[in-house]
């Protein structure tokens, strides 16, 4: 592991300027009891690009997607060891495994979205984009306020042509593309820096599943997205960086272009030419 | 072609069948509501719903007294049983595993199938007999201790169909988790509570074992929680044990009332059930 951790380092070396690290792990492991589903990954996800992280089934990346917001731990018997850094407005890292790191104010600064569409089936169209806000550290803003997050959340999510005339209708009544575009814009509605995507398009059809990509390109200009997907494809077209996982390892990671055109390990190249998995 | 045509009779049969067991099951009910209509319609008139009781030989007299001492009581009950029994259900639901949460689901099925006048002889104990006083308190006492199982298991089955991705969609954005369960979970099993707690409602409106020494009954006009109260199920026990002919006729008129307010509330928790369906779905 050393020798992947030492070349996503020199990597970062290299890059230019503008993408700093916004979020990274150091000798990240995770466990469902005695289960180790992670094990001892560093890896790091810069600011402004889309990483995408692929591998087969059980392979470990939705949970480790899932220590980077603290979600992992709301399952019982769950547990992390090592550190999630996620640099601040003022670009200090900070781990977000640090003792007196409270676990919702992460989560209110790295959004998720996740593989089926989440609509909260009681709220509107409207009500759910501003769902964050409720809980937000200084309350709800004012209605008129809240009417023009909304609408910005919603016009990035490239939802709102399709949704400006049912804000008060039920989010039920939407398809299930536009309901995942729903969940994505109730996730950057409060300006995280940092977007998780759960295998977003598992559940959607193709044209869906290409507006939602779509989307994610565009996201990359005000975000950190951290995608896992089981489609490379899918990886290949809205990915700056791709990480390789196998058997809670990370095996490799690379610029997308790199890793899928010259793999630099032998079982990248097995999984991406479709020997396995 | 043989056995085709064998099928289609055994299938035609079964169908019948069927329809039969069917109409069997909801005869019952008809025919109650029949034999009620038949005997109690003569002696409801709006005199019932607007006097008291009158002595036997004087014509007249209603049980306005009881459907009042009825509703308060039943709002005594729905004050304890409602907010304890959803809370209950709530822990429960969101303490799946832990032993406390087996602990008390275990004990409320207990409480849930204990014999009502056991219920009405432990709240006689607790609330008549320190004060030596039967009273409307005791009564709501005594039927909410019958509402809180019911809540407490409806709401548990209630909130365990809340999709577990909704409680995770709601922490992801950065809900604590009494918000989450309260404002999302809670919010989005809401109808099927509401329809859960309604039918408990029409449940004790019915009881009559756990009232007969704790509310008691009282044949005059009474609203006041500390004395006793008069309820539609005794006054309708009083009145069909008593000897006098003008009084069975109140008792099946009073049976008539006591039914259509158990008919009334099922079909509003239907209506509540059906709103939820018929918005919600995609």
């Amino acid at each position: 592991m050393t020798e992947v951790a030492t070349r996503d380092a020199a990597s970062t070396a290299s890059r230019p300027a503008e993408h700093a690290a916004r979020l990274f792990t150091e000798s990240l492991d995770a466990l469902f009891g005695e289960a180790h589903v992670v094990r001892d990954v560093n890896l790091r996800f810069d600011d402004r690009q889309v990483t995408a992280i692929i591998g087969p089934s059980g392979c470990g990346k939705s949970t480790l997607l899932r220590c980077l917001n603290r979600m992992h731990e709301t399952v019982p018997t769950a547990r992390v060891r090592g550190r999630v850094l996620l640099a601040g407005a003022d670009g200090t890292p900070q781990d977000v495994y640090t003792r007196g790191v409270d676990a919702i104010a992460v989560r209110r600064r790295v959004g998720m979205v996740f593989q089926r569409p989440t609509p909260f089936p009681t709220l509107s169209v409207r009500d759910n984009v501003a769902a964050g806000l409720r809980v937000a550290p200084g309350g709800m803003p004012p209605r008129r306020e809240v009417d023009r997050i909304v609408e910005d959340a919603l016009r990035r999510a490239a939802l709102w042509d399709e949704v400006k005339d049912r804000l008060r209708e039920s989010a039920t009544g939407l398809s299930g593309g536009q309901q995942q575009r729903l969940c994505i814009a109730r996730a950057i509605a409060t300006r995280p820096p940092v977007l998780l995507l759960d295998e977003p398009t598992a559940s959607l059809d193709p044209i869906s599943t290409q507006k939602v990509e779509e989307l994610v390109y565009e996201l990359r200009r005000e975000l950190t997205v951290v995608i896992v997907t089981h489609n490379m494809q899918q990886a290949a077209r809205v990915s700056d960086r791709t990480a390789f996982m196998l058997a809670g390892e990370l095996v490799e990671v690379a610029p997308t272009s790199t890793l899928f055109t010259s793999p630099g390990d032998a079982r990248t190249e097995a999984y991406i030419t479709g020997r396995f998995g | 072609m043989r056995t085709i045509a064998r099928r289609r009779v055994v299938s035609a049969l079964m169908m019948t069948l069927t329809y039969v067991a069917a109409a069997i099951a909801t005869l019952p009910l008809l025919f109650i509501l029949f034999h009620l209509v038949r005997e109690g319609a003569a002696a409801l008139g709006p005199d019932f719903f607007t006097s008291t009781p009158r002595p036997v030989g004087e014509a007249g007299g209603g049980m306005a007294n009881a459907i009042v001492g009825t509703l308060v009581v039943v709002g005594i009950a729905s004050a304890v049983g409602l907010p304890v029994g959803v809370g209950a259900g709530l822990y429960l639901a969101e303490n799946r595993g832990t032993r406390l949460a087996w602990t008390v689901r275990f004990l409320s099925d207990v409480l849930n199938g204990l014999p009502s006048i056991v219920l009405g002889i432990f709240a006689w104990d607790l609330l008549v007999r320190p004060f030596g006083q039967f009273s409307a308190i005791a009564g709501g006492m005594a039927l909410g201790a019958i509402m809180i199982p019911l809540v407490t298991r409806a709401t548990e089955e209630m909130i365990s169909l809340v999709p577990g991705s909704l409680r995770e969609a709601a922490l992801a954005l950065g809900y604590p988790r009494w918000r989450t369960s309260l404002t999302i979970v809670l919010r989005t099993a809401l109808p099927g509570i509401v329809t859960g707690a309604l039918v408990a409602v029409a449940r004790v409106a019915g009881e009559t074992a756990p009232l007969l020494f704790t509310a008691f009954g009282n044949q005059f006009w009474s609203t006041s929680v500390t004395q006793p109260i008069a309820a539609l199920p005794l006054q309708i026990f009083t009145y069909a044990i008593s000897p006098y002919d003008e009084w069975h006729a109140q008792a099946w008129a009073g049976a008539l009332v006591l039914i259509a307010i158990v008919l009334v509330i099922s079909v509003v928790s239907r209506f509540v059930t059906r709103a939820r369906f018929g918005t919600g779905s995609d």
